[in-house]
């Protein structure tokens, strides 16, 4: 089932694109992100304090500027000006410290809870169901860790505190200005009015260049991603000119487009800027009218000049905050998704313990039931999607210590049926019970401990070659590792490595064979040694010796087991006590090996090669 | 570096300019408002001049809109110069990948071409535009202000000279000791994400051993690493701001100290005075700039040097020796006393004295383990890697005179890891020959056993097979693969195990559409299954890199130790998807 998901085209880390979707539940996603940044109550108080303190100042300084001027530089009062100017000194060193202190505080409360955020949320994810990565892709759910959380960390660090302070200076200088000069401030409200105006249509439109060049942006990666992957068919074919003439259209397409977006994206500033600039010069104006028909004093002007300079800063501040404030409470929405999603049911009480040299199951009531091995389905039907059942009404048993193969082409079901035993997926109906249990009924962490798997693709964990089979029992000793590797036939290639079982292992096992891998996967499901066993055998294709050593590696970890193997080749179904032949979810022939040759039905067909089966 | 990356600017370079030009003529304009509004302040008040003051405030209001003319132009002209340069820089690295030989290929992953084509590149077009919009203000600013404040006054601009210096060596500073975390940051970022995605691909192994817990703290580990570096470096960062406020602040403080005296001396007017702070403010604030954009600076820096590296790789095969109008006479395939190595430094070789000879329109099977070479040999073919001694001829001459063109035109091969691309099937179909008719394309198909499933699929020919081909088996998409190389028409087709997931029956159906469909072209089949190579006229037994024998399936039979096992092996555990 979809074991072969793309990544997005981005790259994890890289800066991928910004999402100007609105969000859909604002309240609900602001209330949970709260949450989180609410552990730290009281210095988000010591924020807000600093916060209006440090905006006081700054209003506070500029305002200074008056007296400074009337009272002593006009007049020439120096020991005056000394003092106002020590006071002055001291009012700037406090708005450095205290801005020091919230920005110091709020990187320590950002980086804190989005710490928290992304281990909630690779927690939280560990408890998914299978059926949610079924339907979301690799790159989509990387995604919510680099871009979503990212945007979330920049709101908190600057865009927050840019919104409050931005706003409470506007209210400030507001306020100052109108105890200045109400006349005055007539001015400034029209080139307030007229750089609103400039906000709103300038941001309109650029958000939606911006989508077009976001959507270009999608095309031009993924055109890329996929060429350079398919390089090598490129060189085989000659195909270099029409792979390049493809690239071009798209390339062109996306430079157009970005050139749109970030044309106006850049304006906004020079725009906003100069603006306030024109505001200056109207307010200069209007300044020196009054000054000379109402007796403004000088220093008044030159303070509210100040303030005009103040003023436009926090609007085109807080203009990009609420983009910023947006796609972070998309961001968050989007990461809390992912947490709210039910995760896998697991309500079972009975526990896999020790019992002496073996195992058993451990009933709620204290009861010991020896696990045996004993694995049955009763008219099980299950389904991925509503639309189409793919398995109706299986019934099948597995005695302790007996093998049992399942056949058919792809989509029978096989792999179906064993992810129903460890319960990877919920059945719809039916009855599947482990040694007489409902496995329902059992802790999934027991249950799934008590079988081994061997899944059909091999995957490898970045670390060492002792790390990746050892991932199979966390307290294996090194003697028991290379036991494992032995038993799996994988000792001697490990030992032909140039660190031996301290290889490194990067990219998925990159560097080691396909059947390489497979038997390192043997390795790792013999160190666990678990009572019962599911093969998933690996369809590629493996040269016949090292098939043969993953054959003999496979025989010995399935000697003594319950074993249920998803065959694709005839040795290893040949000597299964029962096997069964499934077809479009149900099972058409069961037997053994000679039985069904007798039947001359489905399996005759396929041993002789005249179906296909992948 | 910045002179490895300039030439890709060329048809922008006049954007560059004149971006340049508007962005440092906003910053003048900035700087000569303050002044004239000191004029206001200082003349018109005053005098009582209510025209001056008026027309001032026209020349202030029309300053401004030249400025923000100015500014808008700037941006404009960056975005075009930004988009215009990262559109020729990911062409230019494009399209020198297409000339990559494999071994080219393979010395960078996948995954680190496509980020340097996207990410790497869209970061370098983005500091070019944002260091033609905000990098050039500064020191226009800072040298318009400089000569501005010392005509204002002489004795007053001394502040300046204390205040400015103190600054760049604090920028300086900062950067310095940033850019080492910022790098470390990276890296447990990456090594966060790594985890995520490990996770994400081996979920079901996850889940299987019940290993969610141990994973968690795996993930935690790097999370705590990752929090302990972020709140360092960014708590470093934020010194930044409120230094540049307390010198802002100081110089303003000793600007009035110093000021008041020459005011009261008349050598300087209040309005000019306030101008002075304006100037102070101004010239801070792009400062502060300035040090933003030198941390996207150090970051683009890695960008580049990722980038530089793509297009300073040589392709090590080019057509320099070959003559252009050359085309193969026949399918005929000589390897003379081949030696061959991936890594030049290797003391091994992969290939080893290969002296093999093949008739043109033969067929003929290789058989041997893993990391026996047996692709490795293929591959010489078409010259997809170049021997280091001996020679590989088709149709009597070295593969290096001809085209490489024209070489692998001749010369069609189906890859061990096939790639399907993103359209139509008949969209890749013609990837083999692009004027083929549709009958042309249908007995391509038949003759590779995959018209039987094309027919029936809802829209034939035009059905989608969407990115790398996910709506077709693995077993269809081999027979997609066969008739796509089918359909060139090839000399030499070379099939390097590319039935592995096709039922025994269709794969001896497949061989026998060759035999009677393709009698004159030279048949190389590679093979795990000794039953597909059976009826081959030459069967070549690879044991690392030698060859270890050579005839026949009842020669081998009769001679080769190698070959006996194998089919003896396979007898027995006859497999059953093939």
């Amino acid at each position: 089932m979809a074991e072969k998901r793309k990544n997005g085209p981005h790259g994890p880390g890289g800066p991928g694109p910004r999402d100007f979707r609105k969000p859909k539940n604002a309240g609900r996603t602001i209330s949970t992100l709260l949450g989180y940044v609410g552990k730290s109550k009281w210095l988000l108080g010591v924020v807000a304090v600093c916060l209006v303190l440090n905006v006081g100042c700054s209003i506070g300084g500029s305002y200074m500027l008056r007296p400074l001027i009337n009272d002593c530089i006009i007049p020439g009062d120096y020991p005056r000006l000394a003092r106002m100017l020590a006071v002055l000194a001291g009012i700037y060193v406090c708005a450095a410290l205290l801005s020091y202190t919230y920005a110091r505080i709020m990187v320590h409360v950002s980086q804190r809870t989005t710490h928290a955020i992304r281990q909630d949320l690779f927690a939280k994810m560990q408890r998914l169901p299978l059926s949610y990565f079924d339907t979301h892709t690799h790159g989509e759910l990387m995604s919510r860790y680099t871009n979503d959380i990212e945007t979330i960390t920049e709101i908190l660090n600057n865009g927050m505190i840019s919104l409050i302070s931005g706003g409470l200076t506007f209210i400030g200088v507001v306020a100052m200005m109108l105890y200045l000069s109400p006349a005055l401030f007539l001015v400034s409200v029209f080139s307030m009015g007229l750089m609103m105006v400039v906000v709103m249509t300038v941001g309109r439109r650029s958000r939606r260049y911006f989508s077009a060049q976001q959507r270009d942006l999608g095309v031009i990666n993924g055109y890329i991603e996929e060429m350079i992957e398919g390089q090598k068919v490129i060189k085989v074919f000659t195909h270099e000119r029409a792979a390049k003439a493809g690239f071009d259209v798209r390339n062109e397409a996306y430079r157009r487009s970005a050139v749109n977006a970030q044309s106006f994206a850049g304006a906004m500033m020079p725009a906003m800027g100069n603006l306030s600039h024109i505001n200056y010069a109207l307010t200069c104006c209007a300044g020196a009218l009054l000054s000379i028909a109402m007796g403004l004093d000088l220093g008044s002007l030159v303070v509210y000049l100040q303030y005009t300079r103040q003023f436009s800063q926090p609007i085109s501040q807080m203009s990009q905050q609420v983009n910023n404030l947006l796609a972070a409470i998309a961001g968050a929405e989007r990461v809390f998704e992912v947490m709210e999603t039910a995760p896998e049911i697991d309500e079972g009480r009975v526990t896999l313990v020790r019992d002496g040299s073996g195992w058993a199951w451990k009933k709620p009531d204290g009861a010991l039931v020896p696990l045996r091995g004993d694995v049955r389905f009763q008219d099980v039907v299950f389904r991925y999607v509503p639309e189409k059942a793919v398995l109706q009404g299986i019934s099948l048993y597995a005695k302790p210590g007996q093998k049992i193969a399942f056949v058919g082409s792809t989509g029978a079901g096989k792999t179906t049926i064993t992810n129903l035993i460890n319960r990877f997926y919920e059945i719809e109906s039916g009855l599947i019970t482990y040694d007489g249990i409902d496995v329902r009924d059992i802790r999934k962490e027991s249950l799934r401990r008590s079988l081994g798997i061997v899944l059909q693709d091999t995957h490898l964990f970045t670390g060492t070659v002792a790390d990746n089979i050892r991932y199979g029992r966390l307290d294996a000793t090194d003697e028991e590792v290379r036991a494992a590797a032995k038993l799996a036939n994988a000792d001697t290639f490990i030992s032909h490595l140039p660190n031996g079982y301290d290889t490194w292992l990067t990219d998925d096992g990159g560097s080691l064979s396909q059947g390489e891998r497979q038997l390192l996967a043997i390795a790792r499901a013999a160190v666990a040694d678990p009572p019962v066993l599911i093969l998933d055998e690996a369809t590629s294709s493996i040269d016949t010796r090292t098939e043969k050593l993953i054959e003999r590696g496979m025989d010995r970890l399935m000697a003594g087991r319950t074993v249920f193997v998803i065959a694709h080749r005839l040795s290893t179904v040949r000597n299964a006590k029962a096997i069964m032949v499934l077809e479009q979810g149900e099972i058409i022939e069961r037997g053994d090996h000679q039985e069904l040759i007798d039947q001359q039905g489905k399996y005759y067909q396929l041993y002789t090669g005249q179906a296909e089966l992948s | 570096m910045i002179k490895k990356l300039w030439p890709y600017t060329r048809g922008h370079r006049h954007f560059i300019v004149l971006g340049v030009l508007c962005s440092g003529g906003e910053a003048v304009f900035e700087l000569l408002l303050p002044l004239v509004m000191a004029d206001i302040v200082d003349t018109g008040i005053p005098a009582g001049d209510t025209a001056f003051i008026l027309r001032k405030g026209l020349q202030m209001v029309l300053m401004a809109l030249v400025s923000m003319a100015l500014g808008i132009g700037s941006a404009f002209l960056s975005s075009r110069a930004g988009q215009g340069f990262g559109a020729q820089l990911r062409k230019a690295q494009y399209d020198h990948v297409q000339e990559y030989s494999f071994r080219n290929i393979e010395k960078f992953s996948t995954a680190s071409l496509v980020t340097r084509l996207t990410s790497d590149c869209n970061m370098l077009q983005m500091s070019l535009m944002m260091g033609m919009r905000l990098l050039v203000r500064a020191p226009v600013m800072l040298v318009s202000a400089l000569i501005l404040a010392v005509s204002i006054s002489l004795k007053l601009s001394r502040v300046f000279l204390v205040a400015m210096p103190l600054l760049l060596v604090m920028i300086a500073l900062v950067i310095r000791y940033i850019s080492p975390m910022f790098t470390a940051f990276q890296e447990r970022t990456d090594d966060l994400n790594l985890v995520v995605q490990e996770n994400l691909s081996a979920i079901r192994v996850v889940k299987s051993f019940v290993r969610e817990d141990y994973e968690g703290k795996k993930f935690k580990k790097r999370n705590d690493a990752l929090l302990e570096i972020s709140e360092k470096a960014f708590g470093f960062i934020v010194i930044n701001q409120p230094l540049m406020m307390l010198i802002t602040y100081g110089t303003i403080i000793a600007v009035m100290w110093y000021g008041a005296p020459l005011v009261q001396a008349g050598d300087l007017e209040v309005g000019l005075l306030s101008t002075f702070f304006t100037y102070i403010t101004q010239v801070l604030m792009s400062l502060m700039m300035v040090s933003m954009i030198m941390m996207m600076l150090t970051r683009a820096i890695a960008c580049a040097k990722r980038v530089i590296e793509v297009l300073d790789e040589v392709p090590d095969i080019a057509d320099t020796s070959a003559d252009a109008s050359l085309e193969a006479a026949d399918g005929s395939v000589d390897f003379d006393h081949v030696y061959f190595k991936y890594n030049d430094t290797a003391g091994k070789w992969n290939l080893h004295d290969i002296d093999l000879h093949i008739k043109s329109g033969a067929t003929v099977g290789i058989i041997g383990g893993t990391g026996s070479a047996k692709s490795t040999l293929v591959q010489l073919i078409p010259r997809l890697y170049e021997v280091q001694e001996g020679a590989v001829r088709v149709g009597g001459r070295p593969v290096q005179d001809y085209s490489l063109e024209h070489l692998r035109g001749a010369v069609s091969m189906v890859l061990q890891k096939n790639t399907l691309f993103s359209g139509s099937v008949r969209e890749n179909l013609l990837w083999g020959d692009e004027n083929a008719t549709d009958m042309e394309i249908e007995a391509a198909c038949e003759a590779a056993c995959a018209w039987e499933f094309v027919s029936r699929m809802p829209r034939g020919l035009d059905t989608d097979l969407g990115q790398g081909g996910v709506n077709v088996s693995g077993g269809q998409k081999q027979r997609l693969c066969i008739a796509r190389a089918i359909l060139k028409k090839p000399k030499v087709l070379i099939l390097d195990d590319s039935t592995s997931a096709v039922d025994t029956a269709t794969d001896a159906k497949i061989r026998a559409a060759f035999r009677e469909q393709l009698p004159d072209t030279t048949k190389i089949i590679i093979a795990q299954r000794i039953i597909s190579v059976m009826d081959a006229d030459l069967i070549v037994v690879l044991d690392d890199g030698h060859i270890s024998g050579m005839g026949t399936h009842e020669e081998l039979m009769e001679s080769n130790e190698i070959y006996r096992d194998v089919y003896q092996s396979q007898q027995e555990g006859a497999s059953l998807n093939g």
